[in-house]
Protein backbone atom coordinates (compact mmCIF):
# COMPACT_ATOMS: atom_id res chain seq x y z
CA UNK A 1 0.00 0.00 0.00
CA UNK A 2 1.41 3.36 -0.96
CA UNK A 3 1.83 6.17 1.55
CA UNK A 4 -1.00 8.72 1.72
CA UNK A 5 0.01 12.28 0.84
CA UNK A 6 0.16 14.23 4.09
CA UNK A 7 -1.18 17.53 2.73
CA UNK A 8 -4.60 16.16 1.74
CA UNK A 9 -7.87 15.51 3.50
CA UNK A 10 -9.90 12.39 2.82
CA UNK A 11 -13.51 11.19 2.91
CA UNK A 12 -15.09 7.84 3.64
CA UNK A 13 -16.18 7.79 -0.04
CA UNK A 14 -12.45 7.52 -0.89
CA UNK A 15 -12.01 11.02 -2.23
CA UNK A 16 -9.21 13.42 -1.45
CA UNK A 17 -9.29 17.22 -1.11
CA UNK A 18 -6.47 19.70 -1.43
CA UNK A 19 -6.89 23.25 -0.10
CA UNK A 20 -5.32 25.55 -2.70
CA UNK A 21 -3.84 28.97 -1.87
CA UNK A 22 -6.48 30.83 -3.90
CA UNK A 23 -9.25 29.41 -1.72
CA UNK A 24 -10.36 26.72 -4.14
CA UNK A 25 -10.31 23.00 -3.36
CA UNK A 26 -9.00 20.34 -5.75
CA UNK A 27 -10.75 16.96 -5.55
CA UNK A 28 -9.89 13.49 -6.79
CA UNK A 29 -10.27 9.86 -5.80
CA UNK A 30 -7.76 7.98 -3.66
CA UNK A 31 -5.31 5.29 -4.67
CA UNK A 32 -7.47 2.79 -2.80
CA UNK A 33 -10.49 3.85 -4.91
CA UNK A 34 -8.71 3.62 -8.26
CA UNK A 35 -7.24 0.25 -7.35
CA UNK A 36 -10.64 -1.13 -6.33
CA UNK A 37 -12.26 0.18 -9.53
CA UNK A 38 -9.62 -1.22 -11.87
CA UNK A 39 -8.57 0.37 -15.15
CA UNK A 40 -10.66 3.46 -15.85
CA UNK A 41 -12.06 3.86 -19.35
CA UNK A 42 -14.39 6.86 -19.10
CA UNK A 43 -14.90 9.88 -16.86
CA UNK A 44 -18.01 12.07 -16.99
CA UNK A 45 -17.13 15.54 -15.73
CA UNK A 46 -19.45 18.29 -14.47
CA UNK A 47 -19.91 21.63 -16.26
CA UNK A 48 -17.78 24.56 -15.21
CA UNK A 49 -19.95 26.93 -13.18
CA UNK A 50 -22.18 24.11 -11.97
CA UNK A 51 -23.27 24.40 -8.33
CA UNK A 52 -22.89 21.15 -6.43
CA UNK A 53 -24.26 20.26 -3.02
CA UNK A 54 -22.22 18.25 -0.58
CA UNK A 55 -23.18 14.59 -1.08
CA UNK A 56 -24.55 15.26 -4.56
CA UNK A 57 -23.31 13.56 -7.72
CA UNK A 58 -20.31 15.43 -9.06
CA UNK A 59 -18.76 13.11 -11.65
CA UNK A 60 -18.93 9.53 -12.86
CA UNK A 61 -15.90 7.30 -13.22
CA UNK A 62 -16.31 4.16 -15.27
CA UNK A 63 -13.84 1.32 -15.13
CA UNK A 64 -13.65 -1.87 -17.14
CA UNK A 65 -15.86 -3.34 -14.40
CA UNK A 66 -18.51 -0.77 -13.48
CA UNK A 67 -19.67 2.83 -13.27
CA UNK A 68 -19.28 4.65 -9.96
CA UNK A 69 -20.62 8.02 -8.90
CA UNK A 70 -18.21 10.49 -7.40
CA UNK A 71 -20.04 12.51 -4.76
CA UNK A 72 -19.13 16.08 -3.93
CA UNK A 73 -17.42 16.10 -0.54
CA UNK A 74 -18.25 19.79 -0.08
CA UNK A 75 -20.80 22.26 -1.42
CA UNK A 76 -19.51 24.72 -3.97
CA UNK A 77 -19.15 25.89 -7.53
CA UNK A 78 -17.12 23.93 -10.05
CA UNK A 79 -14.40 26.30 -11.32
CA UNK A 80 -12.25 23.88 -13.28
CA UNK A 81 -12.40 20.29 -14.51
CA UNK A 82 -9.54 18.04 -15.61
CA UNK A 83 -10.34 17.95 -19.34
CA UNK A 84 -7.42 15.62 -20.00
CA UNK A 85 -9.38 12.82 -18.34
CA UNK A 86 -11.81 12.79 -21.30
CA UNK A 87 -9.15 11.31 -23.54
CA UNK A 88 -6.95 9.80 -20.88
CA UNK A 89 -9.05 8.46 -17.99
CA UNK A 90 -6.23 6.11 -16.97
CA UNK A 91 -4.37 9.15 -15.59
CA UNK A 92 -6.46 8.48 -12.48
CA UNK A 93 -4.98 4.98 -12.23
CA UNK A 94 -1.46 6.17 -12.90
CA UNK A 95 -1.39 9.24 -10.67
CA UNK A 96 -4.53 9.55 -8.51
CA UNK A 97 -3.17 12.38 -6.32
CA UNK A 98 -1.53 14.35 -9.16
CA UNK A 99 -2.41 14.30 -12.89
CA UNK A 100 -5.52 12.30 -12.05
CA UNK A 101 -7.29 15.12 -10.20
CA UNK A 102 -10.94 15.48 -11.23
CA UNK A 103 -12.40 18.91 -10.33
CA UNK A 104 -11.57 22.16 -8.62
CA UNK A 105 -14.34 23.80 -6.61
CA UNK A 106 -14.88 27.10 -4.87
CA UNK A 107 -16.52 26.16 -1.57
CA UNK A 108 -19.76 27.90 -0.68
CA UNK A 109 -20.56 26.16 2.58
CA UNK A 110 -18.89 24.26 5.34
CA UNK A 111 -16.13 21.77 4.92
CA UNK A 112 -18.12 18.56 5.06
CA UNK A 113 -16.79 15.54 6.95
CA UNK A 114 -13.17 14.89 6.15
CA UNK A 115 -10.39 12.85 7.69
CA UNK A 116 -6.68 13.45 8.22
CA UNK A 117 -4.25 11.07 6.48
CA UNK A 118 -3.87 9.08 9.72
CA UNK A 119 -7.61 8.84 10.21
CA UNK A 120 -8.13 7.74 6.61
CA UNK A 121 -5.35 5.15 6.92
CA UNK A 122 -7.08 3.77 10.03
CA UNK A 123 -10.36 3.74 8.08
CA UNK A 124 -8.69 1.73 5.28
CA UNK A 125 -7.09 -0.68 7.74
CA UNK A 126 -10.49 -1.36 9.21
CA UNK A 127 -11.93 -2.09 5.75
CA UNK A 128 -9.22 -4.62 5.08
CA UNK A 129 -10.01 -6.60 8.25
CA UNK B 1 -13.98 -18.81 0.73
CA UNK B 2 -14.54 -20.30 -2.67
CA UNK B 3 -13.12 -23.32 -4.42
CA UNK B 4 -9.52 -22.97 -5.52
CA UNK B 5 -7.83 -24.18 -8.68
CA UNK B 6 -4.35 -25.79 -8.49
CA UNK B 7 -2.98 -22.40 -9.63
CA UNK B 8 -4.50 -20.33 -6.84
CA UNK B 9 -1.19 -19.90 -4.99
CA UNK B 10 0.55 -18.92 -8.23
CA UNK B 11 -2.06 -16.20 -8.79
CA UNK B 12 -1.73 -14.80 -5.28
CA UNK B 13 2.06 -14.82 -5.50
CA UNK B 14 1.82 -12.88 -8.78
CA UNK B 15 -0.27 -10.19 -7.08
CA UNK B 16 -3.63 -11.11 -8.61
CA UNK B 17 -6.81 -9.46 -7.46
CA UNK B 18 -8.96 -12.46 -6.57
CA UNK B 19 -12.73 -12.45 -7.11
CA UNK B 20 -15.53 -14.96 -6.79
CA UNK B 21 -16.60 -16.49 -10.10
CA UNK B 22 -19.33 -19.11 -9.90
CA UNK B 23 -18.10 -20.23 -6.48
CA UNK B 24 -14.41 -20.22 -7.47
CA UNK B 25 -11.70 -17.84 -6.22
CA UNK B 26 -10.28 -16.66 -9.53
CA UNK B 27 -7.86 -13.93 -10.66
CA UNK B 28 -9.62 -10.84 -12.05
CA UNK B 29 -6.35 -9.25 -13.14
CA UNK B 30 -2.70 -9.06 -12.11
CA UNK B 31 -2.44 -5.26 -12.14
CA UNK B 32 -3.99 -3.98 -15.34
CA UNK B 33 -6.85 -5.65 -17.15
CA UNK B 34 -6.31 -3.39 -20.16
CA UNK B 35 -2.65 -4.36 -20.51
CA UNK B 36 -3.61 -8.02 -20.28
CA UNK B 37 -6.22 -7.53 -23.00
CA UNK B 38 -3.75 -5.87 -25.36
CA UNK B 39 -1.06 -8.48 -24.77
CA UNK B 40 -3.43 -11.22 -25.94
CA UNK B 41 -4.30 -9.25 -29.10
CA UNK B 42 -0.65 -8.55 -29.88
CA UNK B 43 1.46 -11.34 -28.30
CA UNK B 44 0.42 -14.05 -25.82
CA UNK B 45 -1.44 -14.44 -22.53
CA UNK B 46 -2.14 -17.39 -20.23
CA UNK B 47 -5.48 -17.95 -18.50
CA UNK B 48 -6.25 -20.34 -15.68
CA UNK B 49 -9.46 -22.05 -16.80
CA UNK B 50 -9.18 -24.98 -14.41
CA UNK B 51 -12.57 -24.09 -12.97
CA UNK B 52 -14.17 -25.37 -16.15
CA UNK B 53 -15.44 -28.92 -16.03
CA UNK B 54 -14.09 -31.75 -18.14
CA UNK B 55 -16.64 -34.53 -18.66
CA UNK B 56 -15.68 -37.68 -20.56
CA UNK B 57 -18.42 -39.60 -22.36
CA UNK B 58 -17.32 -43.13 -23.12
CA UNK B 59 -19.08 -46.22 -24.41
CA UNK B 60 -20.67 -47.87 -27.45
CA UNK B 61 -23.66 -45.59 -27.06
CA UNK B 62 -21.68 -42.34 -26.80
CA UNK B 63 -22.40 -41.19 -30.35
CA UNK B 64 -26.13 -41.89 -30.14
CA UNK B 65 -26.32 -40.29 -26.72
CA UNK B 66 -24.57 -37.07 -27.73
CA UNK B 67 -26.65 -36.82 -30.90
CA UNK B 68 -29.69 -36.83 -28.61
CA UNK B 69 -28.23 -34.56 -25.91
CA UNK B 70 -26.82 -31.74 -28.06
CA UNK B 71 -28.38 -29.35 -30.57
CA UNK B 72 -25.33 -29.59 -32.80
CA UNK B 73 -24.59 -32.97 -34.35
CA UNK B 74 -21.50 -34.83 -33.18
CA UNK B 75 -21.88 -37.14 -36.21
CA UNK B 76 -20.23 -34.25 -38.07
CA UNK B 77 -17.02 -35.14 -36.24
CA UNK B 78 -15.31 -37.60 -38.55
CA UNK B 79 -11.65 -37.01 -37.79
CA UNK B 80 -10.14 -37.87 -34.41
CA UNK B 81 -9.51 -34.76 -32.35
CA UNK B 82 -12.10 -32.59 -34.08
CA UNK B 83 -14.07 -30.22 -31.84
CA UNK B 84 -17.68 -29.05 -32.05
CA UNK B 85 -19.31 -26.11 -30.28
CA UNK B 86 -22.89 -26.79 -29.22
CA UNK B 87 -25.72 -25.82 -26.93
CA UNK B 88 -27.27 -28.35 -24.58
CA UNK B 89 -30.99 -27.55 -24.47
CA UNK B 90 -33.85 -28.32 -22.12
CA UNK B 91 -37.11 -29.70 -23.47
CA UNK B 92 -38.43 -26.13 -24.00
CA UNK B 93 -35.47 -25.27 -26.24
CA UNK B 94 -33.78 -23.08 -23.59
CA UNK B 95 -30.02 -23.28 -23.15
CA UNK B 96 -28.81 -25.33 -20.17
CA UNK B 97 -25.21 -24.66 -21.16
CA UNK B 98 -22.93 -24.10 -24.12
CA UNK B 99 -19.96 -26.42 -24.45
CA UNK B 100 -17.29 -27.90 -26.66
CA UNK B 101 -17.26 -31.60 -27.50
CA UNK B 102 -14.07 -33.24 -28.75
CA UNK B 103 -14.18 -36.51 -30.67
CA UNK B 104 -11.25 -38.55 -29.36
CA UNK B 105 -11.93 -41.99 -30.88
CA UNK B 106 -14.95 -44.14 -31.71
CA UNK B 107 -16.97 -44.33 -28.48
CA UNK B 108 -14.83 -41.69 -26.73
CA UNK B 109 -15.78 -38.04 -26.46
CA UNK B 110 -14.66 -35.25 -24.15
CA UNK B 111 -16.86 -32.30 -23.23
CA UNK B 112 -15.76 -29.08 -21.55
CA UNK B 113 -18.62 -27.30 -19.81
CA UNK B 114 -18.91 -24.06 -17.82
CA UNK B 115 -17.90 -23.82 -14.18
CA UNK B 116 -20.95 -22.01 -12.86
CA UNK B 117 -23.30 -24.60 -14.38
CA UNK B 118 -21.26 -27.66 -13.40
CA UNK B 119 -23.70 -29.28 -10.98
CA UNK B 120 -26.84 -28.89 -13.07
CA UNK B 121 -24.98 -29.93 -16.23
CA UNK B 122 -23.64 -33.12 -14.73
CA UNK B 123 -27.02 -33.96 -13.18
CA UNK B 124 -28.79 -33.35 -16.51
CA UNK B 125 -26.26 -35.35 -18.52
CA UNK B 126 -26.44 -38.31 -16.14
CA UNK B 127 -30.23 -38.25 -16.05
CA UNK B 128 -30.44 -38.19 -19.85
CA UNK B 129 -27.83 -40.92 -20.26
CA UNK B 130 -30.14 -43.53 -18.81
CA UNK B 131 -30.93 -46.10 -21.47
CA UNK B 132 -27.80 -45.39 -23.49
CA UNK B 133 -24.77 -47.63 -23.21
CA UNK B 134 -22.49 -44.89 -22.00
CA UNK B 135 -20.42 -43.91 -18.99
CA UNK B 136 -20.20 -40.29 -17.84
CA UNK B 137 -17.18 -39.27 -15.80
CA UNK B 138 -16.29 -35.88 -14.44
CA UNK B 139 -12.55 -35.24 -14.32
CA UNK B 140 -11.95 -32.95 -11.31
CA UNK B 141 -8.33 -34.15 -11.11
CA UNK B 142 -7.55 -32.22 -14.30
CA UNK B 143 -6.50 -28.59 -14.61
CA UNK B 144 -6.71 -26.44 -17.72
CA UNK B 145 -4.62 -23.52 -18.99
CA UNK B 146 -5.50 -21.48 -22.07
CA UNK B 147 -2.63 -19.79 -23.92
CA UNK B 148 -4.00 -17.25 -26.37
CA UNK B 149 -2.63 -14.67 -28.77
CA UNK B 150 -0.76 -14.51 -32.08
CA UNK B 151 2.46 -15.74 -30.44
CA UNK B 152 0.88 -18.14 -27.94
CA UNK B 153 1.45 -21.43 -29.76
CA UNK B 154 5.02 -20.59 -30.72
CA UNK B 155 5.93 -19.60 -27.13
CA UNK B 156 3.99 -22.41 -25.45
CA UNK B 157 5.45 -25.06 -27.76
CA UNK B 158 8.85 -24.53 -26.18
CA UNK B 159 7.40 -25.76 -22.88
CA UNK B 160 6.09 -29.02 -24.33
CA UNK B 161 8.08 -32.26 -24.50
CA UNK B 162 9.95 -32.28 -27.78
CA UNK B 163 8.18 -35.41 -29.02
CA UNK B 164 4.81 -33.61 -28.96
CA UNK B 165 5.93 -30.16 -30.04
CA UNK B 166 5.59 -30.57 -33.80
CA UNK B 167 2.37 -32.52 -33.60
CA UNK B 168 0.87 -29.82 -31.39
CA UNK B 169 2.01 -27.07 -33.76
CA UNK B 170 0.52 -29.01 -36.68
CA UNK B 171 -2.97 -29.02 -35.14
CA UNK B 172 -5.55 -27.28 -37.32
CA UNK B 173 -7.99 -24.82 -35.72
CA UNK B 174 -10.67 -26.59 -33.68
CA UNK B 175 -8.65 -29.81 -33.44
CA UNK B 176 -7.12 -31.46 -30.39
CA UNK B 177 -4.68 -34.24 -29.62
CA UNK B 178 -3.92 -36.46 -26.66
CA UNK B 179 -0.24 -36.23 -25.73
CA UNK B 180 0.43 -38.69 -22.90
CA UNK B 181 -1.05 -37.01 -19.84
CA UNK B 182 -1.86 -33.84 -21.76
CA UNK B 183 -4.75 -32.89 -23.96
CA UNK B 184 -3.94 -30.00 -26.30
CA UNK B 185 -6.71 -28.25 -28.24
CA UNK B 186 -6.41 -25.42 -30.72
CA UNK B 187 -9.45 -23.66 -29.32
CA UNK B 188 -10.14 -20.64 -27.16
CA UNK B 189 -12.41 -17.85 -26.03
CA UNK B 190 -10.58 -14.72 -27.11
CA UNK B 191 -10.86 -14.51 -30.92
CA UNK B 192 -7.12 -15.18 -31.18
CA UNK B 193 -5.14 -18.25 -32.11
CA UNK B 194 -3.91 -20.43 -29.26
CA UNK B 195 -4.32 -23.64 -27.30
CA UNK B 196 -6.33 -24.86 -24.38
CA UNK B 197 -4.27 -27.45 -22.54
CA UNK B 198 -5.75 -29.97 -20.11
CA UNK B 199 -3.28 -31.54 -17.69
CA UNK B 200 -3.07 -33.37 -14.36
CA UNK B 201 -3.70 -30.87 -11.55
CA UNK B 202 -0.34 -31.59 -9.90
CA UNK B 203 1.55 -30.49 -13.02
CA UNK B 204 -0.39 -27.25 -13.50
CA UNK B 205 1.77 -24.94 -11.34
CA UNK B 206 4.95 -26.04 -13.16
CA UNK B 207 3.37 -25.55 -16.56
CA UNK B 208 2.10 -22.13 -15.55
CA UNK B 209 5.54 -21.05 -14.32
CA UNK B 210 7.15 -22.35 -17.51
CA UNK B 211 4.65 -20.54 -19.73
CA UNK B 212 5.33 -17.31 -17.86
CA UNK B 213 9.09 -17.87 -18.13
CA UNK B 214 8.61 -18.43 -21.88
CA UNK B 215 7.13 -14.93 -22.19
CA UNK B 216 3.41 -15.65 -21.92
CA UNK B 217 1.80 -13.17 -19.57
CA UNK B 218 -0.73 -14.19 -16.89
CA UNK B 219 -4.18 -12.79 -17.68
CA UNK B 220 -7.28 -12.73 -15.52
CA UNK B 221 -11.00 -13.15 -16.00
CA UNK B 222 -11.41 -9.42 -16.63
CA UNK B 223 -9.40 -9.53 -19.85
CA UNK B 224 -11.02 -12.84 -20.75
CA UNK B 225 -14.39 -11.10 -20.66
CA UNK B 226 -13.44 -8.07 -22.79
CA UNK B 227 -11.63 -10.34 -25.26
CA UNK B 228 -14.59 -12.65 -25.72
CA UNK B 229 -16.97 -9.67 -25.97
CA UNK B 230 -14.88 -8.15 -28.78
CA UNK B 231 -14.79 -11.59 -30.41
CA UNK B 232 -18.61 -11.77 -30.27
CA UNK B 233 -18.55 -14.94 -28.19
CA UNK B 234 -21.48 -15.59 -25.89
CA UNK B 235 -21.19 -15.82 -22.13
CA UNK B 236 -23.56 -18.28 -20.52
CA UNK B 237 -25.78 -16.63 -17.91
CA UNK B 238 -25.44 -13.21 -19.57
CA UNK B 239 -26.21 -13.73 -23.25
CA UNK B 240 -28.35 -16.83 -22.87
CA UNK B 241 -29.85 -19.03 -20.18
CA UNK B 242 -32.57 -21.65 -19.73
CA UNK B 243 -35.30 -19.22 -20.82
CA UNK B 244 -33.54 -18.24 -24.07
CA UNK B 245 -33.23 -20.39 -27.18
CA UNK B 246 -30.04 -20.42 -29.26
CA UNK B 247 -32.08 -18.73 -32.02
CA UNK B 248 -32.40 -15.59 -29.90
CA UNK B 249 -28.79 -15.66 -28.73
CA UNK B 250 -27.07 -15.54 -32.11
CA UNK B 251 -26.37 -19.27 -31.94
CA UNK B 252 -28.68 -20.50 -34.69
CA UNK B 253 -25.59 -21.61 -36.62
CA UNK B 254 -24.85 -24.20 -33.93
CA UNK B 255 -28.15 -26.03 -34.44
CA UNK B 256 -27.88 -28.99 -36.82
CA UNK B 257 -31.33 -29.24 -38.42
CA UNK B 258 -30.23 -31.98 -40.80
CA UNK B 259 -30.82 -34.87 -40.75
CA UNK B 260 -34.46 -34.24 -39.95
CA UNK B 261 -34.91 -37.56 -38.19
CA UNK B 262 -32.32 -36.76 -35.50
CA UNK B 263 -34.42 -36.21 -32.39
CA UNK B 264 -32.32 -33.97 -30.15
CA UNK B 265 -33.67 -32.52 -26.91
CA UNK B 266 -35.48 -29.24 -27.60
CA UNK B 267 -35.90 -29.86 -31.31
CA UNK B 268 -39.69 -29.53 -31.37
CA UNK B 269 -40.05 -26.14 -29.66
CA UNK B 270 -37.02 -24.87 -31.57
CA UNK B 271 -38.61 -25.80 -34.90
CA UNK B 272 -41.68 -23.73 -34.02
CA UNK B 273 -39.51 -20.78 -32.97
CA UNK B 274 -37.52 -21.01 -36.17
CA UNK B 275 -40.66 -20.31 -38.21
CA UNK B 276 -41.58 -17.28 -36.08
CA UNK B 277 -40.47 -14.22 -38.01
CA UNK B 278 -41.14 -11.92 -35.05
CA UNK B 279 -38.56 -13.57 -32.81
CA UNK B 280 -35.87 -11.34 -31.38
CA UNK B 281 -32.51 -11.04 -33.05
CA UNK B 282 -29.06 -10.90 -31.52
CA UNK B 283 -26.56 -8.31 -32.69
CA UNK B 284 -23.67 -6.10 -31.73
CA UNK B 285 -23.91 -2.46 -30.66
CA UNK B 286 -21.21 0.17 -31.09
CA UNK B 287 -21.60 3.30 -28.99
CA UNK B 288 -21.13 6.32 -31.24
CA UNK B 289 -19.99 8.76 -28.57
CA UNK B 290 -18.37 8.53 -25.17
CA UNK B 291 -19.67 6.44 -22.29
CA UNK B 292 -19.89 2.76 -21.46
CA UNK B 293 -22.65 0.30 -22.35
CA UNK B 294 -23.39 -2.19 -19.57
CA UNK B 295 -25.34 -5.42 -19.10
CA UNK B 296 -29.15 -5.05 -18.88
CA UNK B 297 -29.34 -1.53 -20.31
CA UNK B 298 -32.49 -0.80 -22.31
CA UNK B 299 -32.21 -0.49 -26.09
CA UNK B 300 -34.80 1.57 -27.96
CA UNK B 301 -35.28 1.02 -31.70
CA UNK B 302 -37.59 3.63 -33.18
CA UNK B 303 -40.48 1.99 -34.98
CA UNK B 304 -39.46 -1.53 -33.97
CA UNK B 305 -39.63 -1.76 -30.18
CA UNK B 306 -37.23 -2.34 -27.34
CA UNK B 307 -34.41 -4.69 -26.56
CA UNK B 308 -31.78 -5.30 -23.90
CA UNK B 309 -28.01 -5.39 -23.69
CA UNK B 310 -26.93 -8.87 -22.61
CA UNK B 311 -23.17 -8.10 -22.38
CA UNK B 312 -21.71 -4.64 -22.52
CA UNK B 313 -18.40 -3.01 -21.80
CA UNK B 314 -15.45 -1.11 -23.10
CA UNK B 315 -13.49 -2.43 -26.06
CA UNK B 316 -9.78 -1.81 -25.46
CA UNK B 317 -9.00 -2.66 -29.09
CA UNK B 318 -11.56 -0.27 -30.61
CA UNK B 319 -11.30 2.29 -27.78
CA UNK B 320 -15.08 2.49 -27.82
CA UNK B 321 -17.87 0.92 -25.87
CA UNK B 322 -19.46 -2.17 -27.42
CA UNK B 323 -22.22 -4.58 -26.47
CA UNK B 324 -24.14 -7.64 -27.51
CA UNK B 325 -27.90 -7.21 -27.35
CA UNK B 326 -31.19 -8.99 -27.87
CA UNK B 327 -33.24 -6.75 -30.15
CA UNK B 328 -36.63 -6.59 -31.85
CA UNK B 329 -36.97 -8.26 -35.25
CA UNK B 330 -36.44 -6.03 -38.25
CA UNK B 331 -33.95 -4.35 -40.50
CA UNK B 332 -32.25 -1.31 -38.99
CA UNK B 333 -28.73 -0.15 -38.30
CA UNK B 334 -29.25 2.42 -35.60
CA UNK B 335 -30.73 2.44 -32.09
CA UNK B 336 -30.51 4.24 -28.78
CA UNK B 337 -29.44 2.95 -25.40
CA UNK B 338 -30.55 4.35 -22.07
CA UNK B 339 -27.29 5.01 -20.27
CA UNK B 340 -27.69 6.50 -16.82
CA UNK B 341 -30.93 8.34 -17.72
CA UNK B 342 -29.63 9.59 -21.06
CA UNK B 343 -30.34 8.23 -24.52
CA UNK B 344 -27.13 7.61 -26.45
CA UNK B 345 -26.89 6.66 -30.12
CA UNK B 346 -25.52 3.26 -31.11
CA UNK B 347 -24.87 1.55 -34.41
CA UNK B 348 -26.28 -1.94 -34.79
CA UNK B 349 -23.53 -4.14 -36.22
CA UNK B 350 -22.81 -7.72 -37.15
CA UNK B 351 -20.66 -9.69 -34.71
CA UNK B 352 -17.78 -10.07 -34.13
CA UNK B 353 -16.17 -6.72 -33.40
CA UNK B 354 -12.59 -8.03 -33.47
CA UNK B 355 -10.92 -11.19 -34.75
CA UNK B 356 -7.22 -12.05 -34.85
CA UNK B 357 -6.15 -8.64 -33.64
CA UNK B 358 -8.13 -6.72 -36.26
CA UNK B 359 -11.34 -4.71 -36.16
CA UNK B 360 -14.17 -6.38 -38.09
CA UNK B 361 -16.32 -3.29 -38.17
CA UNK B 362 -15.74 0.22 -39.42
CA UNK B 363 -15.35 2.74 -36.61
Amino acid sequence: MSELPGDLKYTNEHEWLRQEEDGTVTIGITDHAQSALGDLVYVELPEIGQEVESGGEMAVVESVKAASDVYAPISGEVVEVNEELSDDPEKINADPYGDGWIVRMRPTGDDGDTMSPDEYQAFLDELED
Amino acid sequence: MGKKTPLYDSHVAAGARIVDFGGWDMPLHYGSQLDEHHIVRTSAGAFDVSHMTVVDVIGDGALDFLRHLLANDVARLKEAGKALYSCMLNSDGGVIDDLITYYLAPGRYRMVVNAATRDKDVAWINERAAGFNVGISERPELAMIAVQGPRARELAAAVLDSEWREKALALKPFFALEADELFIARTGYTGEDGWEIVMPAERAADFWANFVAAGIRPCGLGARDTLRLEAGMNLYGSDMDETISPLEAGLGWTIAWEPEERNFIGRKPLTAMRADKSRRQFAGLLLEGKGVLRDHMRVIVDGFGEGEITSGGFSPTLQRSIAMARLPAGDYDHAQVEVRNKLLGVRVVKLPFVRNGKAHIKI
